[in-house]
């Protein structure tokens, strides 16, 4: 197990020497997107409407967080199962999205288009919610407030722990 | 008739709900100690450290363990000679739960309209409620915030009665070798075996209300929970699904009388924040 520390914006150089089980500490941008968002996601991709941030070249970390507290960026936000995304996520990576962050195994079908775009799945402590709220430097909402825990959040991150999946 | 005042029930109930999203139970913490003790893998290790600094954070009261604050499940055992007054006990325990995850910030998780709108209720009700009528005048509430992920990684099987022991332990094992790290290992694995279909479901949440280092008072089922344990254990999937030694903290089994016919098996399955409060009134 080698540790690596990645910096958005990602280049090709900090993802070749990735290897399965390598401990990645993540710092920068970003994108918290669970079920109902990913749902909103394709949606906007198959009518062709914009999306409220870009997928290009980003993180997409499935978490629904606790309310923040007053002065706090926000609550407990560690990641979610994974494989519900499956269905979603070979557009995403696609659409050009890099590295995704959850729990939990995937579909051969995610495995695939992994590999196929070049783009990573990692592995973050599952239940460790408070763990990684100190992890988070600030958070933005950026898209359909309406699903509350579920809504995107644009999260700035400071040596974000996980392992290559 | 004994006399309960049910805006005291509530009280302590919120305070119950939230005090388990935030206060890990003594047992669950050591196991996960022993848990980092016994693992040799770097890796391993790794993840359980960062379980244990998790529960630390989280006593502090600012974070709660898991940003998954679960389903409000509730155990209600009400003793007969028990007069309430001041509304409903129902009203009351749903009340409690929708107050404890706005005061506490924890989140809320429900959607109704499951199939289709799956729209979020905004304040975590209904909770889910299990009363069990009891001789006497005790009222003893149970509250267990289950996590989503752990929950969906659950089973029921109606086996034959001819698969017998080793029917249980095929069923168990190639369940958790297909769940893997999907619900947050090390995990606590709660069984019912018995009933039927909707009671041995319920049996295997039961199951999970035992404490980590309570040994089976029917020895044929400790021994049972001990192989269970040994060969989870031995499967390598590890914490987080990221190999070790540590898939599960505990196996409990309970059991129920059934049909003739039947052999039903409920696992329920639980991640390490294995959050329960009880109280007694």
């Amino acid at each position: 197990m080698k540790t690596y520390y990645i910096k958005t914006p990602i280049t090709k150089e900090q993802l070749s020497p990735l290897k399965k089980g390598d401990k990645v500490l993540i710092s920068g941008t970003i994108y918290t997107a669970r079920d109902a968002a990913h749902k909103r996601i394709i949606e906007a991709l198959d009518n062709n409407t914009q999306l409220p941030f870009d997928l290009e070249n980003q993180i997409i970390y499935y978490c629904g967080p606790t309310p923040a507290r007053d002065g706090l960026p926000i609550g407990s936000a560690g990641p979610t199962t994974s494989t519900r995304m499956d269905k979603y996520t070979p557009a995403l990576l696609e659409r050009g999205v890099k590295i995704l962050i959850g729990k939990g195994h995937r579909s051969q079908e995610v495995c695939d288009s992994l590999s196929k775009n070049n783009a990573y799945y990692m592995i973050a402590v599952g239940g460790a919610g408070a763990f990684y709220a100190n992890s988070v430097v600030s958070s933005e909402l950026v898209a359909w407030p309406d699903l509350g825990a579920e809504a995107v959040y644009k999260l700035e991150v400071k040596n974000f722990l996980c392992f290559v999946g | 008739m004994r006399e309960i005042d049910l805006k005291y029930v509530q009280q302590k109930v919120k305070e119950a709900f939230i005090e388990a999203n935030y206060n890990l139970n003594p047992d669950v913490r050591n196991a996960l100690k022993q848990a980092f003790q016994n693992e040799t893998e770097q890796k391993a290790k790794e993840v359980l450290q960062a379980l244990i600094e998790n529960y630390q954070i989280a006593e502090q009261g600012v974070f709660p363990l898991c940003q998954d604050t679960g389903v409000a499940v509730i155990f209600c055992e009400l003793g007969q000679q028990i007069s309430f007054i001041n509304g409903s006990l129902n009203q009351c325990l749903q009340d409690a739960v929708k107050q404890a995850y706005q005061e506490g910030y924890l989140r809320k998780s429900m959607v109704d309209f499951p199939l289709y709108e799956r729209i979020n209720t905004k304040d975590n009700c209904p909770a889910i409620i299990h009363y069990e009528l009891k001789d006497g005048s005790d009222l003893k509430i149970t509250v267990m915030p289950k996590g989503g992920g752990s929950e969906n990684m659950s089973k029921l099987a109606m086996l034959k009665p001819a698969d017998g022991e080793q029917g249980v332990i095929d069923l168990v094992l190639s369940h958790i070798k297909e769940i893997a790290g999907n619900p947050c290992p090390p995990i606590i694995v709660g069984i019912g075996i018995g009933g039927n279909f909707e009671s041995c479901a319920l049996l295997a949440k039961k199951s999970l209300l035992t404490e980590i280092d309570h040994i089976n008072d029917d020895p044929i089922l400790a021994q049972l929970e001990d192989k269970l344990f040994k060969l989870i254990n031995e499967t390598g999937i590890g914490p987080m699904g990221l190999g070790g030694k540590s898939t599960c903290l505990k196996v409990s089994i309970k059991t129920l009388p059934c049909h003739i016919a039947s052999l039903p098996v409920a696992i329920n399955v639980e991640c390490h924040a294995h959050r329960y409060k009880t109280i007694l009134i």
